[in-house]
């Protein structure tokens, strides 16, 4: 055993490798940071630190543009989109996993096959579809590719399968209703896969750029990825603007990453590898 | 099973337990089913009808063309080479992120002070926006304002054109897309990594294996299983690259010289600004037939039964 101060050239060597990392990972954050703070007289000024810091950029952003809108149109449609996630994907994957029906194999083997198809290849059909029904610019329009998942229903089946069938007769036997077996009494058993579930189908279509990009024409409708691709395309050169709509996109994310980390990351875990 | 059904009060007498059962199933079912059809499967069968149609977008008539959509595809020479460019992105950006994703994750086991902050720090860009993360790169690789270039100069070399550049633009996106992933890779990697029984390890310390002997007979066999799932998931996001590409060369969208095009973006291009639906629908469907194979192949390369 080696004393405690003394620390050996093997630990030192991988925290200077672990810490040589962190900086590159961390760098596209503070130079984000850095160059959203700094006056346009100083954006190609290649220090790290602004010499005199403002908030204009952002107040720029906030008032000269629809940002407040974007971020607002982001969060109704990753809200609403989560909720029926969470609902029609849990009903579903609690019916393929505890009730006996005929299909049952051929239903869930369809759904599971659906995964395979690419968004891309889904795109042309939903636009046509969506203009012949007067869907284009509206939120039910960029939301109802995403409304139920197949890979949640996958995913709340598998742990669905490990609530125990004498939790949900016990309920039979007191008169609980099929809806209410589901909603009382196996929901609240599965509740670290849908606090995770929850959690990627929101930040998924937070970040979801492909479909809003193609079904948003107008600029008010533009979800936050959309309203900051075309604001920085005309933007040019002004650097210090479109920096600061980053920032003002990436700190809230990463605020809530603060606070909800492990859950996010282990989240990963027991939905990434139950595949 | 029955007995227990049969023990239940039944308070509808006059269908059966599991007929009762079976239909509040096809209720929970109804909705779910009737998306799935009409939001997922009859768009798959409508793009493949589209691909064998000539169609743009405005004009009533959609006269059959038999495979021409695929033929005009296969001698456009953008296609080509957005599908050499996707295989690039797949054979740099994996291997590279498996690499350094392995590397990491096993350097963060050997340390336990500040493991969950390093964690946490190289798992930030995949929450982070990717559209804003994409353009803070687009800045980083400016060639003359740029931060990585002047760290270039201060180091007494000489500058890059990085996304200006035909030959490396390619190379500076897949930098981007490995940050983004990196984290991830870690995280799947640590699991992984967990999962392997110590006794494994002890045995083989026993028999005097150590370090890269270790490594090589131990740890590489036994992450098998993690090491697939992590070559095809990242297949088959890389397969799929568009938003990276799109925002960090936005005003030459996929170039220099067609350098970065990816086969979603190419799709993008036909399809939404040049409005050639027959052939765009074409060219997913050819992704579509790629990420088939490659999801059946996991499936008969995951099934074989891990030997310790």
């Amino acid at each position: 055993m080696a004393p405690r101060t003394r620390i050996d050239p093997t630990t030192a060597l991988i925290y200077a490798v672990l810490t040589a990392g962190t900086v590159v990972v961390a760098f596209p954050f503070v130079w984000m940071l850095s160059s959203a703070l700094k006056p346009p007289m100083e954006i190609f000024d290649l220090r790290f630190l602004p010499q005199q810091p403002t908030l204009d950029n952002v107040r720029v952003v906030l008032t000269r543009t629809q940002f407040p809108r974007w971020f607002w149109n982001s969060f109704v449609v990753a809200t609403v989109t989560t909720l029926s996630v969470a609902f029609f994907d849990s009903l579903v994957g609690y019916a393929l996993a505890k009730l006996r029906f005929w299909g049952r194999e051929i239903i869930f083997v369809t759904i599971l096959a659906t995964l395979m198809i690419p968004t891309e290849m889904l795109v042309i059909p939903w636009y046509i579809l969506s203009s012949s029904q007067g869907w284009i610019n509206t939120y039910w329009g960029i939301m109802f590719p995403g409304l139920i998942t197949a890979f949640g229903i996958f995913l709340v089946r598998q742990f669905m399968s490990g609530v125990p069938d004498e939790l949900l007769d016990a309920g039979r036997i007191d008169g609980v209703s099929e809806f209410g077996l589901y909603w009382r009494i196996a929901l609240p058993q599965i509740k670290p896969a849908m606090a995770a579930l929850c959690i990627f189908t929101f930040l998924g279509n937070w970040n979801a750029f492909l479909w809003p990009m193609i079904v948003i024409q107008s600029a008010n409708m533009r979800t936050l990825p959309v309203g900051i691709a075309l604001f920085s395309g005309e933007a040019g050169s002004l650097w210090h603007l479109i920096m600061a709509s980053s920032a003002l996109a990436v700190v809230p994310v990463l605020l809530v990453f603060a606070v909800l980390q492990r859950q996010i990351i282990e989240g990963i875990v027991l939905t990434g590898l139950k595949n | 099973m029955a007995t227990r059904a049969q023990a239940a009060p039944a308070p509808w007498p006059r269908l059966g337990l599991g007929t009762r059962r079976a239909l509040w199933a096809y209720a929970f079912l109804l909705v779910p089913l009737a998306f799935f059809l009409a939001i997922r499967l009859a768009p798959a069968a409508s793009s493949l009808y589209i691909s064998l149609h000539e169609w743009n977008i405005i004009s009533p008539d959609k006269p059959f063309v038999g495979l021409r959509n695929f033929q005009t595809l296969l001698a456009d020479p953008r296609f080509a080479r957005a599908a050499a460019n996707t295989v690039r992105y797949v054979a740099v950006g994996i291997p590279t992120q498996i690499v350094l994703g392995l590397l990491l994750a096993m350097a963060l086991r050997r340390v336990t002070r500040l493991r969950g902050l390093f964690r946490a720090l190289y798992f930030m860009p995949f929450v982070t926006p990717v559209v804003a993360a994409a353009w803070v790169w687009q800045w980083m690789y400016s060639e003359q304002f740029g931060p990585l270039n002047s760290i270039l100069v201060a180091l007494g070399l000489p500058t890059l054109q990085f996304l200006r550049s035909p030959g490396q633009a390619l190379y500076a996106i897949t930098a981007m897309v490995v940050w983004q992933y990196l984290g991830f890779q870690i995280v799947i990697f640590l699991a992984g990594l967990e999962a392997i029984p110590r006794v494994y390890y002890e045995a083989a310390e026993v028999d005097g294996a150590s370090g890269w002997r270790l490594f090589r007979h131990v740890t590489i066999p036994l992450l098998n299983p993690t090491l697939v799932f992590s070559i095809v998931y990242s297949t088959i996001v890389y397969l799929q690259l568009f938003t990276q590409v799109l925002n960090m060369t936005f005003q030459d969208q996929g170039g220099p010289l067609a350098s970065t095009l990816t086969l979603v973006l190419y799709v993008y291009q036909l399809g939404f600004q040049r409005f050639r639906m027959g052939e765009a629908a074409a060219a997913t469907a050819v992704l579509f037939a790629v990420i088939l194979a490659i999801t059946l192949l996991q499936m008969k390369v995951l099934s074989k039964p891990v030997e310790y």
